[in-house]
């Protein structure tokens, strides 16, 4: 790998303010306020960078770089209408309610317009899922610490065995986090998404240049790639005639409006960055500004990837393996394609093969690759420190998010009501401890069972699925009532498990793909599966929640001022200039996005 | 809150770039064949240290006054929940 001293100056250099940071933000926490939404005092800038960055865990980093390589260019629309139209709606739309109703968490929202159980349900289901996100976090990040034998060198001048790197990679990104968050709660969380997102810039830019350059810029790829890799809807209205493996039906439903608008405007991870706001305008504005750079992030995540598989497959000797296969390098580039090396069996040491035969890809390691590949020691560092710190604010985003939620939601809600605020605030802080002890024991557990956590994802997504349609109706429609929500929530997470168990990606084995009731649809690929499964839970928990909203008893209308649409007063933003007006910038950021569709159509 | 987060990060990248700006101009020119033959530390360090520089003079001026800001001040401390 070679790092030298410079390197580790460096990552040195972003802990030291890292746990600056929290020094020096102790002093402002004093009350539970402070501690879970950061007294509500964040520019709305800040907040905007924040939002985005709590999204940009190190595992969106790497996993964008190797759809790109994967997928081509299509990988945009994870952004392109995976994310800009969500956010554009939650900040014109739903702000008003999530911060107007002085809801301390999308939960409380719940409680305030429904009721007690549906809190309850998305209370409970959303803290067990941060617990397991960071957990699979920071297992992330051990294991490409490891595959990057970032600490080797040192391991070795010390006499302790290679392993040991994986524990401790856990142990020190779990303490530092800790320590900042205990300091200076959502505050410490936010600044360090705002540093960790210039990090990001700052590690991955000279990395395109540098490999733009190399391939001869974007028209050196199209030139080097079939097509398919370099437009994002051409071939969309057929599942066989594109990368992503999905029609573009199932593209804008499943993903654009479902899946994106789901976790944009209900998640609270997110959602939280912009109730810390300083107004509701910059509330509204939160999400818009992030609009604007998470746009452009493919091109520092995305095209990475897309380099990656144009290079020549790899001069030999001359590539610093990343992987540590040194030896065997010669012989298996051939196999792999550009800089991605085939997946090589942790077992027998060989290249791992599909069902036809061809070597599987480790795609996860386009972007470790290309790293090593173009930055010398110095420039590594720094993008080795912007994989951390994205590592480390993925953590910090929901360890945040949990001890708001279980203090909030579940504590004062259920547990223990009417104590002081300095005792919540109390628990605030144990909850981070015992949140961070949670995640770093699903870390452990994910070394060993590895189906536990995919299973665990996969009841996730399920519980997901329904949630916007929940939240749409709530927000829109007065006559939406507590017992339909809960109904709704319940039954569109029962549908999307039954779908997934009816069907089945091409070429998958029933079991976790899929297909274990009985396999009535074959989708051809596990994308047009998660996106279906995701539409299907949505109309499920749409049509269940209207029919049982119009038999039960609706709340009194002047219990419902300021959570719903049309009985909630316009926020008039009459002072402020245009371009600080959320509607205004919404349309940019829509116009926008437009224009990057049909540049890369 | 109190602490305007430009000056950490200001400050962070100046550090960063100095360090760069610093490693690159001593260097062996042998490390840059990954890059295309280009000290990037040296030049990216330049960029890094001029962004942090301004980061830096943002943060020290007496913040403008924001319209719209306070709007719901003083909310700090507020324990509802059971309403």
């Amino acid at each position: 790998m070679g790092l030298t001293s410079i390197d580790w100056i460096i990552m040195a250099v972003y802990s030291v303010f890292v746990l600056g940071i929290g020094v020096a933000l102790k002093r402002y926490m004093k009350t539970s306020t402070d501690f879970f939404l950061a007294g509500r005092s964040i520019p709305a800038w800040v907040c905007g960078l924040a939002f985005i960055s709590a999204n940009l865990g190190a595992q969106e980093v790497i996993g964008m770089g190797a759809s790109g390589a994967k997928y081509g260019i299509a990988t945009s629309h994870f952004y392109w209408i995976g994310a800009i139209p969500a956010m554009v709606f939650v900040g014109i739309f739903m702000m008003p309610f999530y911060y107007g109703s002085r809801a301390r968490s999308v939960p409380e929202y719940l409680r305030l317009r429904f009721d007690e159980k549906t809190r309850g349900l998305n209370a409970i289901s959303f803290a067990t899922m941060t617990v397991f996100s960071s957990g699979i976090s920071v297992y992330a990040m051990a294991k490409l610490m490891q595959t990057l034998h970032i600490f080797d060198a040192p391991l070795r001048s010390m006499g302790l065995p290679l392993s040991a790197g994986f524990h401790i990679s856990i142990i020190i990104s779990a303490i530092v986090v800790l320590v900042y968050i205990l300091l200076g709660g959502l505050v410490s969380a936010i600044y360090n998404e705002v540093l960790q997102f210039f990090l990001i810039v700052a590690g991955f830019l000279p990395l395109v240049l540098l490999g733009l350059k190399d391939v001869g810029g974007w028209s050196g790829i199209k030139q080097q790639l079939p097509t398919a890799y370099t437009h994002s809807w051409r071939g969309m209205s057929n599942p066989h005639t594109n990368l992503l493996g999905v029609e573009w039906f199932g593209l804008v439903m499943g993903l654009g409006f479902v899946s994106s608008f789901g976790y944009w405007c209900t998640d609270f991870l997110v959602v939280q960055r912009a109730m810390a706001a300083e107004s509701m305008s910059a509330a509204r504005r939160t999400p818009l500004i992030a609009a604007f750079p998470k746009m452009v992030f493919p091109f520092l995540v995305v095209l990475p990837g897309l380099i990656a598989v144009s290079l020549p497959a790899q001069r030999p000797g001359l590539l610093p393996s990343a992987h540590g296969i040194g030896a065997m390098q010669g012989e298996t580039a051939a196999a792999g394609r550009g800089l991605i090396p085939p997946k090589i069996n942790e077992t027998t040491g060989l290249p791992m093969l599909d069902t036809n035969g061809k070597p599987l890809l480790d795609y996860d390691l386009a972007v470790p690759d290309m790293l090593v590949h173009y930055l010398p020691t110095g420039l590594l560092g720094l993008g080795i420190t912007a994989l951390l710190a994205s590592f480390m604010s993925g953590m910090a985003g929901n360890v945040t998010a949990f001890n708001t939620v279980w203090t909030y939601d579940i504590y004062q809600a259920y547990i223990h009501k009417g104590a002081t605020d300095q005792h919540y605030l109390w628990v605030g802080r144990m909850a981070t401890v015992f949140g961070i002890a949670l995640s770093v024991a699903a870390a452990y557990a994910a070394t060993r069972f590895n189906n536990i956590m995919d299973f665990l994802q996969l009841v996730f997504a399920f519980v997901n699925a329904p949630l916007f349609a929940t939240f749409l109706l709530g927000m829109f429609w007065k006559r939406t009532t507590g017992h339909a929500a809960f109904g709704g929530l319940l039954s569109g997470t029962v549908a999307a498990a039954v779908h997934h168990g009816l069907t089945l990606p091409v070429g998958a084995v029933t079991g976790i793909k899929g297909g274990w009731l009985a396999t009535v649809h074959t989708y051809p690929s596990e994308m047009a599966q998660n996106f279906w499964t995701a539409i299907w839970a949505w109309s499920v928990c749409m049509v269940v929640t209207i029919v049982v909203s119009l038999v039960t008893q609706p709340r009194k209308e002047e219990e419902l001022v300021g959570l719903v649409y049309s009985l909630t007063m316009r926020t008039s933003e009459g002072n402020l200039p245009w371009y600080q007006r959320p509607e205004a910038l919404g349309v940019a950021v829509l116009v926008l996005a437009l224009i990057l569709n049909i540049i890369f159509w | 809150m109190g602490l305007d987060i430009r000056l950490p990060i200001g400050l962070l990248f100046s550090v960063i770039g100095l360090l760069l700006v610093a490693f690159g101009a001593f260097s062996d020119r042998e490390i840059y064949q990954r890059s295309l033959g280009l000290n990037v530390n040296l030049a990216w360090g330049v960029v890094l240290l001029v962004f942090g520089a301004i980061m830096l003079i943002l943060g020290k001026r007496p913040s403008a006054i924001r319209p719209d800001a306070g709007s719901f001040a003083g909310d700090a401390g507020r324990t509802e929940g059971e309403r």
